[in-house]
């Protein structure tokens, strides 16, 4: 068991790997909080495909991957939050309209330009093979920022998040805070993109935090417990990717739905209940005039 | 002189998409000033609320807020995530926003929590979900909330809405004890015997303002229908007015009708 364990170690491209996607689940599992308890567990696989957008324009003209990507992704976001927050067009269309586009330039520029091809699926599937130092370097660069956001920012982030038209009237900024988590969502895409995938980067967002909620009613708990839960299925998964031959984004997925389907089955309905009120996708129509 | 007001609303009119929804509103909030709204839904009720607030502009009128004013608010409940994970504490704590930035609470901030929570009954509840609390408890932990904000004025939007006979008596008697402690407090409500009437003051709204004054002054036939476009009839019991709406008593009537007329008709069978 233990040489089982231990043998991917052997390998450099398999330990910056493992860094890598432990690193990127405590991240997606600590910012899919914010996402999946404000509605927008769909925002996160928009944004990773709207980045793809991003990905294949910078490979087509030898721009530097996240610089190119991640311009591509923020400026996705901010026009997502932009048509949100006019309430005509709810989250769910404004993602589906503005982030298939993207993805769809993607598409149309590999039809047209061939050789970027192997990049592109690396981007899609996501794969520990690519994986450098410096990539090593950037996720815990993103993850630290992004925990720093979270502790400086907290109790406006939360009170945002619970009840944004009561933060506004008390002093918060809200669209600085939405905008705030749109960066830090489409900075921890693309820094874990290309381990986990496009195509399954939403499911660690949402898994965690999902896992956590039903064990705890807590808001700082399910924090906590929802960067752990990454953690774990970050660093599993890529274990179990090695042993199976299987791509990264898969194997850490799996484990989290396995987790997810362990704890919905011990937890029972009350677990179940809890869990319920995740994602409830759009926001509340204003309620009287 | 009068005392400078805490607010003060000059022909404010505001439009969602182009229709008006509130037109050429006057309003003055002084201190210790206790005024509900009333209307029936549309009126504009909410949204005179969130102008006051400063969430929705006018299109045109005035508002002036006097300087550095500090404003609690309490929102309609139905609008709230009860599924949310947070304690009744993190909620509350929710509001300091400004100060410390840390995100744990600080002892003195706890202690404030606390003396918050017993002050409004529902002391001990720090640590339960906001789901496990009846709808009074509830209804307490948001006023809670802006409380601890030290508010000078609190706005309400219908606090008394979905809750029983009880806790509607409970939530109007701990309004009126904030407000002898000299917090002005607005709220709106449709609720017309059973909180507008033990107001002091009401302004009566139907997009534009209909009436305003005491009860004895404003829940008169003709205001009323004014305000709610059909005939209202007013009676006196004990002192207090009822506000009956004989269209009510029509529909009333003819379900009694129907059911006794069911209950003839099984029996005889």
């Amino acid at each position: 068991m233990f040489v089982w364990l231990t043998e991917p170690f052997e390998f450099a491209f398999f330990r910056h790997g493992l860094m890598v996607a432990t690193m990127a689940g405590a991240l997606c599992g600590l910012i899919g909080v914010y996402v999946t308890l404000r509605g927008m567990s769909y925002i996160g696989h928009g944004l990773s495909h709207a980045i793809f957008g991003g990905a294949a324009a910078s490979a087509l003209v030898g721009f530097n991957f996240y610089l190119g990507a991640g311009m591509w992704g923020m400026a996705s976001a901010l026009a997502i939050g932009r048509v949100t927050r006019r309430r005509i067009i709810g989250s769910d269309a404004a993602i589906g309209v503005i982030t298939t586009a993207s993805f769809a330039f993607g598409i149309a520029l590999l039809g047209l330009y061939g050789q970027v091809r192997r990049s592109i699926d690396a981007a899609i599937f996501g794969s520990v093979l690519g994986v450098t130092v410096a990539d090593v370097w950037v996720v815990a660069g993103v993850t630290v920022a992004a925990a720093g956001v979270v502790f400086a920012f907290y109790r406006k982030l939360l009170f945002t998040t619970f009840d944004p038209e009561v933060a506004d009237v008390s002093g918060v900024n809200t669209a600085r805070m939405d905008a705030l988590l749109m960066l830090l969502l489409s900075v921890s895409i693309l820094a874990t993109m290309k381990v986990l995938g496009v195509v399954l980067i939403a499911a660690i967002l949402v898994i965690p935090p999902v896992v956590a909620r039903m064990l705890t009613n807590s808001f700082v708990r399910m924090l906590w417990l929802s960067t752990l839960i990454g953690a774990l299925c970050g660093f599993a998964g890529m274990i179990l990717s090695y042993h199976l031959d299987v791509s990264s984004g898969a194997t850490i997925v799996l484990v989290g739905a396995a987790l997810f389907a362990v704890v919905f089955a011990v937890t029972g309905p009350r677990g179940r209940r809890r869990a319920a009120g995740v994602d409830v996708h759009d926001a509340p129509a204003p309620v009287g005039r | 002189m009068s005392p400078e007001p805490l607010l003060r609303l000059e022909g404010v009119t505001c439009a969602y998409a182009g229709a008006p929804v509130l037109v050429d509103a006057d309003l003055e909030i002084g201190a210790g000033d206790f005024t509900g709204i009333v209307g029936p839904s549309g009126s504009g009720k909410t949204t005179l609320l969130r102008a006051v607030l400063g969430t929705v502009s006018p299109v045109a009128g005035r508002i002036w807020r006097r300087p550095g004013l500090r404003v609690g608010y309490v929102p309609q409940v139905e609008t709230v995530n009860w599924s949310f994970p947070v304690t009744v504490s993190e909620a509350v704590l929710m509001s300091r926003t400004t100060g410390r930035r840390l995100p744990w609470p600080s002892a003195a901030e706890r202690a404030e929590v606390a003396s918050v929570l017993d002050r409004l009954g529902i002391g001990g509840l720090g640590r339960r979900h906001i789901r496990e609390l009846s709808g009074g408890q509830q209804q307490r932990v948001f006023l809670a909330r802006a409380l601890l904000r030290r508010p000078e004025l609190l706005l309400l939007d219908e606090p008394t809405s979905g809750v029983d006979v009880r806790t509607r008596h409970d939530i109007l008697h701990l309004l009126a004890d904030l407000n002898q402690d000299g917090l002005a407090v607005v709220l709106t409500t449709h609720d017309l015997n059973g909180i507008a009437a033990h107001l002091p003051h009401l302004v009566c709204l139907n997009t534009a303002v209909t009436g305003r004054g005491s009860p004895q002054e404003v829940l008169t036939p003709e205001v009323l229908e004014r305000t709610y476009g059909a005939p209202m009839e007013v009676l006196e019991h004990g002192g207090m007015l009822i506000v009956v709406d004989p269209a009510e008593l029509v529909t009333r009537r003819a379900t009694y009708d129907t059911e006794r007329h069911q209950l003839g008709t099984r029996s005889a069978s």
